[in-house]
């Protein structure tokens, strides 16, 4: 069961909010603009701590298939969430519920405190949203786009061509904005995606897989900015790119099969999902391994005997042999005690000489096939 | 009503930047003049009438034409996604590409008026009947274009779309002909000849403007419209 670690984001809250302030002072333009426009416009600052997003046992049914299933979960202000599942994890649904695209088929959404059903309109006001692939309309220049995009979203007439600019120099479109979309590379269009859903400096983002199609220069880029975005506003990233995660977001869902099935830091879920540590290690018999024959299975045997009979090892496994008559072996051990110096001490003895001697972080690649192939 | 002229603003311009708009008004100009002039010295006669004859049957091919891809395109791209998580209600985006489509509809209609000119020169045409075939033709297209853009909403094919356009349009348009009415049951036929299209244009048509075929024209493209937006809607009721 997923546990709900509430006092993680707490801090993250106030860091968050004080962005916020100072963002206004060192731009110079945003407060004192936004308060320029049209009433609706001036969207209430939300109070520290206050949940940004509110999921609660939210369900979605396509027919006789449950996409999500009593899905529940909080974003407080500020945060940058990674939602990690396998594909068919209901990722995407949980994305389109949140924007509005799709209502629930029971639960309820809010987000900034407006019901995503009842009050659809002031929600999707606060969301910038970047569906997966980027969709846009290809018969279009980047330019003409986004200033649609930013007229749509209601921008003051006079804010729409600096706030162009801003996109294009954040988001690295200098060279592609008299363009026509169709013609760009995916790594453009994602960009363009992605100003597209900050032009009208939304308090919620919500992306999805904002990184595929991207080379890793670019890929390293928009992860850059999505941190330095999650200063100032809440962001949802959803993806199945796991170091992008532990990269870039403050907590992370993992969902599979619809539901939720853990949540916390990358640290909090590696510690709750680590059962063994696991060591490798590369070392050399006295006299080497022979070639081959029944020499060699004897002496990979005598060594596999040793490490089992040390005291907390389990599973010694030959992984495979390496030229000059090593051989790389992996043991399980308890988590808790450190054997790093016994196993040195045991090839010492031996006179094994030792190439390579590592404890195995659990990674989240692991975390995540442990907790999402567990049993449905 | 802000947000339905940046739709239509949008959609009109993607007519001329993808270029099926000088496409369509070419080859709807080109087809009708050729169409039009090949009896227009054989009969001799100063009007315009067997131009608007011909817009019905015309319009069944063009209209979907350029509704198809107006729902049929946002799906397949998934750009629809983006369109309806803006904050816009339903019915603007619907009627913004509505008014979008009947803007290029217009203008090329509007295009066709060097004819009055051509027809004038060599006699004296009956204005009413001028003027009444200018405002059926534009009447009847916006019921297509009501029809079309509905049918587009439908599917993300956008053969299908047309295809299926055509088809419907057709249905509708020969509901009210006279072998239609004879071969269904008497009670029905008024019912048949007041829905069909091309009773109420042949009515304009004759320079008569009655009111009942102008709400007649307005009332099938709401009712198209609002199948619209219902459909629009419908990703919702899954």
């Amino acid at each position: 069961m997923p546990t709900i670690s509430r006092n993680l984001v707490v801090p993250l809250g106030s860091k968050v909010m004080q962005g916020k302030f100072t963002k206004g002072a060192s731009q110079g333009t945003s407060l004192q603009e936004l308060s320029e426009l049209p009433a609706f416009h001036v969207l209430p600052h939300p109070l520290p701590r206050t949940p940004m997003i509110e999921v609660a046992h939210l369900t979605k049914c396509f027919g006789p298939i449950t996409a999500v299933r009593d899905l529940s979960f909080r974003v407080r202000a500020g945060e940058v969430v990674g939602i990690l599942g396998p594909n068919g994890a209901g990722k995407t649904t949980t994305m389109r519920v949140l924007t509005c695209y799709l209502p629930a088929t029971s639960g309820e959404v809010k987000v900034g405190g407006f019901d995503a059903v009842e009050h659809s309109l002031e929600v999707r006001r606060r969301i910038g949203y970047l569906p997966e692939n980027a969709p846009l309309y290809g018969d279009m220049t980047v330019r003409d786009y986004l200033r649609f995009m930013a007229r749509v979203r209601r921008l003051a007439a006079r804010l729409i061509e600096r706030r162009i600019q801003e996109m294009t120099a954040v988001c690295g479109l200098q060279a592609v904005l008299g363009r026509v979309i169709g013609e760009l590379s995916k790594g453009y269009r994602q960009r363009v995606g992605l100003a597209q859903a900050l032009i009208h400096e939304p308090q919620i983002l919500i992306l999805d897989e904002p990184t595929s199609g991207l080379d890793p220069n670019q890929i390293a880029e928009i992860r850059q900015l999505i941190k330095t975005l999650g200063r100032e506003r809440t962001v949802i990233l959803c993806t199945h790119i796991l170091p992008e995660v532990s990269m870039t977001c403050d907590r992370i869902l993992i969902l599979s099969n619809g539901g939720l099935v853990a949540q916390g830091t990358t640290e909090e879920l590696s510690r709750q999902a680590a059962g063994d540590a696991v060591y490798h290690l590369t070392l050399r018999p006295p006299q080497g391994l022979p070639a081959e024959g029944d020499g060699r299975h004897a002496a990979l045997g005598e060594v596999r005997a040793k490490l089992e009979a040390m005291p907390g090892i389990r599973r010694p496994e030959c992984l495979e042999t390496i030229d000059g008559g090593r051989a790389r072996f992996r043991v399980s051990a308890d988590a808790a005690r450190d054997l790093g110096e016994e196993l040195f001490r045991l090839a010492v003895e031996n006179g094994w000489t030792l190439s390579e001697l590592r404890r195995e972080a659990v990674s989240l690649e692991e975390v995540f096939s442990r907790l999402t192939t567990r049993e449905k | 009503m802000k947000n339905i002229l940046l739709i239509t603003a949008k959609e009109f311009q993607s007519y001329f930047n993808s270029s099926i708009a000088y496409i369509f008004m070419t080859v709807f100009l080109v087809l009708t003049h050729w169409l039009f002039f090949r009896g227009f010295f054989l009969f001799n006669q100063a009007t315009l009438r067997p131009f608007f004859a011909l817009l019905p049957w015309v319009f069944l091919f063009f209209v979907p034409a350029i509704t198809m891809r107006l729902w049929a395109e946002e799906r397949k791209l998934g750009t629809m996604e983006v369109l309806m998580t803006l904050p816009l209600k339903d019915y603007e985006v619907v009627l913004g590409k509505f008014f979008a489509a009947y803007g290029l509809l217009i203008l090329t209609v509007v295009l066709s008026f060097p004819l009055v000119i051509v027809v004038a020169t060599f006699g004296d045409p009956d204005s009413g009947q001028l003027w009444g075939g200018f405002l059926g033709a534009i009447l009847l297209g916006g019921a297509y274009l009501s029809l079309g853009l509905f049918v587009s909403s439908l599917s993300e094919n956008q053969i299908v779309a047309f295809i299926l356009g055509v088809a419907l349009s057709f249905l509708l348009l020969i509901l009210g002909e006279s072998f239609v009415l004879l071969a269904a049951p008497g009670w029905v036929a008024p019912l048949l000849e007041y829905l069909g299209l091309h009773t109420h244009f042949e009515s304009i048509g004759r320079g008569v403007l009655d009111s009942r075929d102008v709400i007649y024209y307005l009332s099938v493209m709401v009712f198209f419209l609002f199948l619209n937006v219902r459909s629009v809607e419908s990703r919702k009721w899954k």
